[in-house]
């Protein structure tokens, strides 16, 4: 009996996966077929990669590979200087405020840069940043959420190393630079990876800042690609959205134990 | 000496400040002041070249509460908070309590059920399109083999809000399962002996030991889901565009239309502020109620 329930259980999770994985292998199996190849599920057909070479002619995808790696990358950045800073102060300097601050700044885990796209755009555009990468990256550098994760991993050094890298002669900075960061460093790889991955993904609010092919993401890109008024095939679209998952799906297939600690990490505080 | 004590802590606060003005700056920029300016622009006319915008007080709200469009919308989005919140966390309690059981192939239905998690919405939608176009789709494939006729599912108001919520639940499913899946790791293995010795069944040492434990995840997962139901609506762009006939629009979709695609801005703001005020809520009772639960030390 009990031998019989496990089976099914098995039997189960194995349909449910099957199921939750479908999407992309019909997609993948599209990709690499004609089109009434792929709507026909005619499985003997031949592979092509004519769908790839249709798809990659239709738009500047290398540009917007480039526009996504460097959003990414100037998310990044900013991210942890500034989450650095903010989250030592919160977690070892002691000043008058800092709880009201602090709550403030969790406030902002609720005010979603996404519902405020209107003043967003209005205040990017007049500070010079529209249409430019720095543009789509500014508003989400001060995380609330890196400071919080910042904040958590720094209140766990040891303070007897604060005080060795002191006696020592460290100043406030250098102590921060080399006892702190080095130490918090599962916590970085766990926000870099959870970063790079929303902001590889992240489309309204770069469709609202971004107007020419020169900054435009992505995710972007290829919504304009396979908009219904271009009439592209689903083959092609599907090759369009395969090249464009591409990389971060090897990534995740690859490092997928340090991807799923990163979002443990990242999301039980 | 008190001397000392008074100029270190002083040293201290400009430390702290001097630290935290990067991200104060920042965050006053894109979140504190937007949200103050979009009450003030909530209260505000919509301005012609003519006419500069002027006070108007609550006018733009009681507009849009005289907009049918607006219910419709805030019915749409209650419909898809209600379902998506908890269809894809029971199907997260499943894959986690099948992920961490022993079963075959355990490695290839954990990847199975996380991978949507790293795609974008955009993907998604895209791969999604595939299934449900009529005539051609996978659903309309599998449905003729059954002698079911062609069913547009995007184009009809009954089922493209289900086609879009079904998208969702796909996409968010796998990303709360990994919660659960570090929760019940943590729960100690002499319970579930203590249980074979009571002579409990599979199902009630789930019922009464597991499912209580998850309790405080589960909390965190609904706040989570919560948030998702205002913010994912990416697909809607590339699937419905929020038809036919409103039928699938969503909240932050029609705030997005007002403001972008009918310049409509204090309509917005007025509706943004309404959203604002739900967060707030919701952010209300995660820190007064569930953070009593969980310690931040």
């Amino acid at each position: 009996m009990k031998a019989l329930s496990q089976h099914i259980e098995a039997f189960g999770a194995m349909v449910l996966a099957l199921v939750w994985i479908s999407p992309l292998l019909f997609a993948f199996w599209a990709a690499f077929h004609t089109t009434s190849d792929a709507v026909n599920f005619n499985l003997s057909a031949a592979w092509t990669l004519d769908n790839f070479r249709t798809a990659w002619a239709g738009a500047p995808w290398l540009r917007y590979f480039l526009n996504t790696f460097l959003l990414v990358s100037v998310v990044l950045i900013g991210q942890f200087v500034i989450t650095t800073l903010a989250g030592f102060a919160f977690a070892k300097v002691a000043f008058t405020g800092k709880d009201i601050v602090f709550i403030l700044v969790l406030m902002q885990l609720f005010i979603l840069p996404e519902v405020l796209i209107v003043e967003n755009y209005a205040m990017v555009s007049r500070i010079g940043l529209f249409d430019t990468i720095l543009g789509v990256g500014m508003p989400y550098m001060a995380s609330a959420f890196g400071i919080f994760l910042m904040r958590q991993a720094f209140k766990s050094v040891p303070i007897e190393l604060h005080e060795a890298a002191r006696v020592e002669g460290c100043g406030w900075f250098g102590i921060l630079l080399r006892v702190y960061v080095p130490l918090a460093r599962p916590t970085y790889l766990a926000y870099a990876l959870v970063s790079v991955s929303t902001h590889w993904n992240n489309f309204l609010w770069p469709l609202i800042v971004t107007n020419s092919p020169d900054t435009r993401p992505l995710t972007v890109g290829l919504s304009i690609f396979g908009a219904p008024e271009n009439g592209v095939d689903i083959s092609v679209i599907s090759a369009a959205t395969m090249m464009s998952v591409a990389p971060l799906l090897v990534a995740f297939l690859v490092f997928q134990r340090q991807f799923v600690q990163a979002f443990l990490r990242a999301g039980i505080k | 000496m008190a001397h000392h004590v008074n100029l270190e802590r002083r040293r201290q606060a400009i430390y702290g400040w001097i630290l935290l003005s990067p991200a104060a700056i920042l965050l006053t920029t894109f979140a504190f002041y937007p949200s103050l300016a979009t009450f003030w622009a909530s209260l505000m006319s919509r301005g012609t070249r003519r006419k500069p915008p002027e006070f108007v007080g609550g006018r733009n709200y009681s507009d849009l509460f005289a907009d049918p469009t607006f219910w419709v919308v805030v019915k749409n989005n209650l419909i898809y908070a209600g379902a998506t919140i908890p269809i894809s966390i029971s199907i997260a309690l499943a894959m986690a309590l099948w992920a961490n059981s022993k079963i075959p192939a355990r490695g290839f239905v954990r990847t199975a059920y996380f991978t949507p998690t790293v795609l974008p919405m955009i993907a998604a939608a895209n791969l999604w399109l595939f299934f449900y176009t009529p005539g051609l789709g996978v659903l309309d494939q599998i449905g003729s083999l059954f002698g079911l006729p062609s069913v547009n599912w995007l184009g009809q108001p009954e089922t493209a809000l289900w086609a879009i919520i079904i998208v969702t639940i796909w996409k968010e499913a796998g990303f709360f399962m990994i919660f659960y899946l570090a929760a019940l790791q943590t729960i100690p293995e002499d319970l579930k002996e203590a249980a074979d010795i009571e002579g409990a069944s599979r199902w009630t040492y789930t019922r009464r030991i597991v499912l209580p434990l998850l309790m405080p995840t589960t909390l965190f997962i609904v706040v989570n889901a919560l948030i998702n139901s205002v913010k994912l609506i990416d697909h809607l762009f590339i699937l419905t565009k929020g038809g036919p006939n409103d039928a699938s629009k969503l909240i932050l979709y029609y705030i997005w239309e007002m403001a972008f695609a009918f310049f409509d801005a204090p309509q917005a703001a007025a509706m943004t502020i309404l959203v604002l005020a739900v967060l707030g809520i919701v952010a209300a009772i995660k820190f007064t109620y569930l953070d009593k639960r969980t310690h931040y030390q």
